[in-house]
């Protein structure tokens, strides 16, 4: 059988950013896949030659759009540890409770996207009307929908009064009585099991030794996250890692699904036990050595790789993102399947372009 | 068969259809932008589609820093798409290289590449601003369409 | 303070993170560190059961380092990133974009480096 190779992307209809897979087909089967990227890169690592430790918290932010607040976490965690800075209690919580406000309207995003791929519109169009209160939540309390620039090192630059915490409370039931209405045709519906179940198999073994992160690992039956580590204030609230065995393309959008209602608690339990205090501390002195942070993205595990000078500036800033790591899986996932199914494959690892190329 | 020409120039502004073309952004407008497509703020209610094809469509909406790379893609795009055509750019990035003007791969500016006719500040701008970016370029638009 | 790291070189690289791997680690990523105007670090990060161990190489600019992507095939994408970045050439890459990951050609310059780099690969030699 002629082999043919086809083109998919960069501009491409399923995706909302460019990347780029040369498919190799033989009739409709994929037999090889490359990725080729580079449409989105910027090379941002490098900009902390010019920019000050403080200032590289707006950059990192910028990395990507959909997990912003978690980046700059992960970046003033990590030049908190190296300048010895222990953080207010207060500042924590906050912290937990913007980022899993995040990881909520990341997955509804995926959520949407992924029902798209496989052709139910009307589905995507739900998850995005539920995902807009969670972008309301983020403009009442930060003044920005998208990029929130909560996170300063040594803390955070906004408080949540009383009243904004009984409104998110009440604005959370809503979304999660949403969210649970449509768990039925997300999860059980003949046709989307027909489009998602066994399609796009990575075996947990795969999985390890092919260094995926995050809803992919653990849709690949490994519970493993990165909250287990107990960064900001994770370490008092109840926490169990979501995992599915078959490591399918349903098993992801499974544990993404339940991992939407596990935030919505986290920030419940957040906000019930916010202890009273300082937003930050006053930080002095220039970063020295070096440090490796990690936290939990919505796509997966997240690096930071600090490494400071005693100046203002950083020496090196490295940031490995999650989709990085889901990459070569992705490549490994393709061939064998029909063409048709290769948007929801690719979709299904939550690919995040500008994180991996950055 | 003016008649009919006539009618296809005053018709086609009442319902642009648009392409979406992320040339490097942070994904912050990217679903900003999308988010313009969806129930709650819904421009299709202005007859405004969202398509795939560049030669299907009238205006194209780019977000983003533009590098050497995607440059080539967003010239080979807008030389597909048929006259007349609208270029609206979106957020600081797309104006001016935004915060990563600096950075190593960075032209910086979608009009480095390729005539822009109305910008979108902001970092992301609201999708209302966006909606308003495009109502700008619909201006332009029916313009060029009846010039 | 400088993270803990296991000082590793060139040829024992790839049979250390033999060894890893078969006690069942799994690749995080690797690091390059510009160091001055001769050296590069390279960092390699694994993870197992949310505990971390680093493999740090230095190795002088401008000689060939051996991939690991024979090991795991994952590191493939970052040493093709290294390579585009720092101009630092990888020996025996499973999948090589060379230096044309990221970068086209006006700008395929090693825009990582503080200080100039020549590209050597190891057929150069
Ligand atoms: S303008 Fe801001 S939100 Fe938009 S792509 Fe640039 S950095 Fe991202």
């Amino acid at each position: 059988m002629a082999q043919t190779i086809l083109p998919f992307g960069p501009q491409h209809p399923v995706l909302p950013e460019p990347i780029h897979l040369k498919l190799t087909v033989e009739d409709e089967i994929v037999v090889d896949a490359l990725p080729a990227l580079g449409y989105v890169h910027r090379g941002l690592e490098k900009l902390c030659d010019i920019r000050d430790y403080n200032q590289m918290v707006q950059i990192v932010e910028r990395v990507c759009g959909i997990c912003s607040k978690i980046h700059a976490m992960c970046y003033c965690q990590g030049i908190e540890e190296m300048m010895g800075v222990e953080v207010p209690d207060r500042a924590k919580f906050l912290r937990v409770i913007w980022s899993e406000l995040h990881r909520v309207h990341s997955h509804l995003l995926w959520l949407g996207l992924f029902a798209d791929a496989f052709g139910f519109e009307a589905l995507f169009y739900q998850f995005w009307k539920i995902r807009e209160k969670v972008m309301d939540i983020n403009e009442a309390t930060t003044g920005n929908r998208v990029i929130v620039s909560v996170n300063q090192v040594g803390g955070v630059r906004r408080d949540l009064s009383a009243e904004q915490l009984r409104w998110i409370d009440a604005e959370l039931k809503v979304v999660e009585a949403q969210v649970r209405a449509l768990r039925a045709t997300t999860l059980d519906d003949y046709t989307v099991k027909k489009r998602t179940k066994g399609i796009g198999v990575l075996s947990s073994a795969q999985a390890m030794e092919l260094g995926a992160a995050g809803p992919t690992l653990r849709g690949s039956g490994v519970a493993q996250d990165m909250r287990q580590l107990k960064y900001a204030a994770f370490d008092r609230l109840d926490f169990q890692p979501i995992s599915y065995p078959d490591g399918d393309s349903w098993s992801r959008c499974a544990v993404r699904y339940d991992e939407t209602l596990q935030s919505i608690d986290l920030v419940r339990q957040a906000m019930a036990r916010l202890p009273e205090g300082e937003l930050s501390v006053k930080v002095k002195g220039k970063p020295e050595g070096e440090v490796v942070t990690r936290v939990e993205q919505p796509r997966g595990e997240l690096l930071y790789y600090l490494k400071g000078n005693g100046t203002n500036n950083l020496d090196r800033c490295r940031i490995r993102t999650p989709t990085f790591a889901n990459i070569p899986p992705l490549v490994v996932m393709l061939p064998g399947l029909e063409l048709a199914d290769v948007p929801v494959v690719v979709l299904s690892i939550d690919p995040c372009i500008s994180c991996t190329e950055r | 068969m003016q008649a009919i020409l006539d009618f296809i120039k005053s018709s086609r502004i009442k319902s642009p259809w648009l392409m979406h073309f992320d040339c490097g952004s942070c994904n912050g407008c990217d679903i900003e932008t999308l988010a313009c497509l969806t129930p709650v703020y819904d421009v299709e209610r202005f007859g405004i589609v969202n398509v795939g094809n560049p030669k299907h469509a009238d205006i194209l909406i780019v977000s983003g820093t533009v590098n050497h790379r995607n440059k080539k893609v967003l010239a080979n795009l807008y030389e597909q798409m048929p006259h007349p055509k609208v270029v609206v750019a979106i957020g600081a990035c797309g104006l001016s290289g935004g915060v990563f003007r600096e950075a190593p791969n960075v032209v910086g500016g979608i009009d480095k590449v390729i005539p822009v006719d109305a910008y979108v500040p902001g970092c992301p701008p609201k999708p209302e601003a966006i909606i308003d970016g495009v109502v700008l370029g619909l201006q332009k638009f029916a313009e060029k369409s009846l010039a | 303070m400088p993270i803990p790291t296991k000082q590793v070189t060139k040829e024992t690289l790839v049979a250390e993170v033999l060894q890893l791997k078969n006690a069942g680690w799994r690749i995080v990523t690797a690091t390059c560190v510009d160091l001055n105007e001769n050296e590069f670090d390279l960092i390699y990060h694994f993870d197992k059961d949310l505990q971390m161990e680093h493999l740090r190489l230095t190795v002088p600019k401008g000689a060939p380092v051996p991939s690991i992507s024979g090991v795991y095939l994952a590191a493939f994408l970052v040493e093709n990133e290294i390579q585009d970045q720092f101009g630092l050439c990888f020996d025996g890459l499973a999948l090589n974009f060379a230096n044309h990951l990221y970068l086209d050609d006006e700008v395929a310059t090693t825009p990582f480096c503080k200080f100039g780099v020549v590209r050597k690969t190891a057929a150069a030699e």
